[in-house]
């Protein structure tokens, strides 16, 4: 590969993963903005379910902890604007051979993005924060609604973008170019279902983790406590929830349906270097890409093939019979993502439930080292994100669609955007994104410090708020 | 159908223009206009709210481009690359000043706040004008659709001109706009310069008659050829006469509004100039991009249209609701942009 498409890829792998870090957090909190402003929107003394069976000043709590984490939000979700322009300029500046390859087809969903989930998100998260004494409690409701829906169906469009570039279809090619046949087809590409359903959850289990996280914080600290335990209550619950369904179905209706259409990716993420028959599911081990081993590994026999097929002799493809030049361009770095991804997924679990179960008894808000782990694990969620991701467009590769154009091919032209060109883009983002970086942590501390408003729940800060919040 | 999709171009490059153009105009001035510490915060809370819903028309302008043109995307961006980048800096820079300034009561954090701010605020304006001005030029592809322009070569003469322009008219924007929603000295400051201002609009304006000229002649035969075109520069020069009337009149809002139109008709003659051309070559060169070597796919068009059409409904609905909802007790605030966009 010419230095020039390494220095390209480098470029995208660092302001894709600093961009992602944001979405996953707005993503999930919405999710869980909108549930505590509906305990408090439609909650009462004479409701039936338990869970809705509020009082007035409960009810007043969890409009606070909503707001609280609305700010959050909304430093979020301007970082994410300011780090995802740069993604949608890079499409052109660096990535002019996919542009000019794909844009016929993925115009369509990046397009649809912008008009259907950004306008949304950006007008209603304002209303949200600065407008509550002005709209009234069903409208404020419906903006935090809105806010929610806007950024699932900008991940909606991101991933129907990802899948067509995972699993291309409804296309024709003319003249060298992608040209759409079918928009329909574009929008229910059967990749979508699961990729969707997987990363979704993926950020639900972060959103719910950072609550238990925030609740765990001024439990501690034993501040803001009737708010601790709002959001420790709702943040384990929805953690044990997502991180059940991130395994069962979503995580291995994802990972057979990477076995089904990718299987150079399967395999190297399986770590499976041949084809076997009753192939073993690895936990621990080191590939040796050049031996075309797995070292020191610790294996369950059979239940790769189980997991994959449902019976327990299938057969299963392995990098052997892919030729190594279509192999991903680094088999251990997609293998030890997934793994990564899978160890965390699982412990997370665990943490979860051990919590719920802590909480069923009554003992959740008096345990410190519980309350501590909560609080330590929602950076781990971060890690497993990403590293899904990771698996995703690194197990993709020698391919930037898969099958249809090579990633060097993708890259624009040395020509045009010359390896040294790349190097200073890329320098410069890296220095630009260690101030973002101490910046963002910077004002979330400031949030953070004050905590959330309590007792005054009608009055909202008029003051310009973060980045952002539009 | 490539043809109504130019028109589509051309509209969200013109609304963006003329919102963030005011934003970017009372940034361009800020440390000028603005003198002490309550005037800064005046002049920057009059714009907070609406300056990065503003941006988002840029974003979904380069959507419409992608979708419509891919070719011409690919091509423009790599080519286009320094420039781009150096306008992504500025753009995050320039969204940094102005949110972070209120972070800090620290009056040198504000001071470098509102630095940061003004200056990238006035490079965005410039680099802007330098890069519309370099498409006008025309650039040099190649057969294979790409081409390369390093940086010091994007500041050409004429790229140069109507980078300067662009400053100039975007900052006369952001001065109307100042005048028409700041109070007190601020006001009466931002009127002096809008004043000043227009007979900088004026001798450019003039000046670059025959620059243009030279470096596209295909320019005004289309105006010669399709008579009906020339709506837009007539549009641009009533507007501007109307400009000086309203602001000889202190009614400074109209003279906000003219200044819109100005930019509208500026944008689209310049549209309407380059029409059916979308990414021209170099004068006497071959490989030209127009709407029809650049396009996607029909079907790709047309379906596009339709939820485009719909997609814009909604997000216009969207902003009306949320202007009146969050301005609604702060007449002062109810910017223009509902009657703009409508």
């Amino acid at each position: 590969m010419s230095s020039h498409v390494t220095v390209d890829r480098w470029q995208f792998t660092l302001t894709v993963m600093v961009h992602y870090v944001f979405p996953i957090i707005t993503m999930g909190l919405a999710l869980f903005i909108v549930w505590l402003e509906t305990v408090s929107f439609v909650g009462s003394e004479r409701r039936r379910l338990p869970l809705l069976r509020k009082s007035p000043q409960e009810r007043a709590a969890h409009h606070d902890a909503a707001h609280f984490w609305a700010k959050i939000f909304a430093v979020n979700f301007g970082f994410g604007v300011v780090t995802g322009i740069p993604l949608e300029f890079q499409f052109g500046t660096n990535w002019a051979g996919f542009s000019n390859f794909a844009g016929g087809v993925i115009g369509q969903t990046l397009a649809m993005e912008g008009v259907f989930a950004f306008f949304a998100e950006s007008v209603f998260i304002g209303v949200f924060l600065w407008a509550r004494d002005r709209v009234g409690p069903r409208l404020h409701w419906a903006s935090a609604v809105m806010v929610w829906v806007g950024s699932w169906i900008s991940g909606f469009f991101i991933i129907a973008t990802n899948a067509w570039m995972q699993h291309p279809v409804a296309y024709t090619m003319k003249g060298g170019r992608a040209q759409l046949d079918s928009f329909w087809g574009l929008l229910t590409n059967p990749w979508i279902g699961w990729q969707y359903a997987h990363n979704m959850g993926g950020a639900a289990i972060s959103g719910a983790f950072l609550l238990a996280a925030g609740g765990a914080f001024y439990t501690l600290l034993g501040r803001h406590l009737q708010f601790g335990r709002i959001c420790l209550t709702a943040g384990v619950v929805g953690a044990l929830i997502f991180s059940a369904l991130q395994i069962f179905p979503t995580g291995d209706g994802q990972a057979r349906q990477l076995a089904r259409y990718q299987p150079s990716s399967f395999a190297a993420a399986e770590a499976l270097f041949h084809t076997e028959k009753g192939a073993p599911l690895v936990i621990i081990g080191n590939p040796n890409t050049q031996q075309r081993t797995l070292e020191s590994a610790i294996e369950m026999p059979h239940f790769l093939s189980f997991l994959t097929s449902h019976r327990w002799n299938a057969t299963l493809r392995g990098l052997d019979t892919i030729p190594t030049d279509r192999w991903p361009s680094s088999v251990p770095l997609v293998y030890y993502a997934y793994h990564i991804m899978i160890g965390l997924g699982t412990l997370l679990l665990l943490v979860a439930l051990l919590a719920v179960l802590m909480l069923r008894r009554g003992r959740l808000f008096a345990s410190r080292a519980m309350l501590w782990a909560l609080m330590l694990a929602f950076p781990f969620t971060m890690i497993a994100n990403l590293a899904g991701w990771t698996v995703a467009e690194t197990g993709r590769q020698p391919w930037v669609v898969y099958n249809l154009q090579l990633t060097s091919a993708g890259a624009s032209p040395e020509g045009s955007v010359p390896a040294g060109t790349g190097i200073f883009s890329l320098l410069g983002f890296a220095g630009l994104y260690v101030l973002l970086g101490l910046l963002y942590v910077f004002m979330q501390a400031r949030i953070v410090s004050k905590g959330p408003d309590t007792g005054d729940s009608g009055t909202i800060s008029t003051s310009p708020e973060p980045a952002g919040a539009r | 159908m490539t043809t109504v999709w130019f028109c589509l171009l051309a509209f969200m490059i013109t609304v963006y223009v003329v919102l963030d153009g005011f934003d970017l105009g009372v940034g361009a001035l800020h440390r000028i206009l603005a003198r002490d510490a309550a005037e800064r915060e005046e002049a920057t809370a009059l714009i907070g709210p609406v300056w990065d819903g503003n941006e988002v028309w840029l974003i979904a302008a380069g959507g419409v481009l992608f979708l419509g043109f891919p070719k011409a995307y690919a091509a423009a961006f790599s080519g286009l690359y320094f420039g781009l980048i150096i306008v992504l800096w500025l753009l995050v820079g320039r969204g940094l000043g102005l949110e972070l300034r209120h972070q800090s009561e620290n009056p040198l954090w504000q001071t470098a706040c509102d630095t940061v701010f003004w200056l990238c605020s006035a490079a965005l304006a410039f680099m802007f004008g330098v890069t519309l001005g370099n498409v006008v030029r025309g650039v040099p592809l190649g057969p294979d659709g790409y081409f390369k322009e390093p940086l010091f070569h994007l500041l050409n003469w004429y790229g140069l001109l109507i980078g300067l322009f662009g400053l100039v008219v975007l900052s006369a924007h952001g001065a109307s706009f100042l005048a028409a929603r700041a109070r007190g000295p601020l006001a009466g400051r931002a009127g002096r310069a809008a004043r000043r201002l227009w007979w900088a609009e004026l001798l450019l304006l003039a000046a670059l008659a025959y620059p243009t000229y030279s470096v596209r002649h295909s320019m005004f035969e289309s105006f010669g050829d399709h008579p009906w075109r020339l709506v837009f520069p007539v549009l641009a020069l009533a507007a501007l006469a109307a400009q000086q009337a309203f602001q000889r009149a202190r009614r400074w809002g109209r003279g906000f509004l003219a200044s819109c139109l100005f930019i509208v008709g500026l944008l689209g003659s310049a549209a309407a100039g380059l029409y059916p051309n979308i990414l021209p070559a170099r004068q006497g060169h071959l490989y030209g991009l127009t709407i029809d070597n650049a396009a996607s796919g029909h079907h790709a068009l047309v379906v596009g249209l339709r939820w485009w059409s719909l997609g814009i409904v909604l997000a216009i609905a969207y902003f009306i609701l949320a202007y009146r909802f969050l301005f609604l007790r702060a007449p002062e605030q109810a910017a223009p942009e509902p009657t703009v966009r409508g």
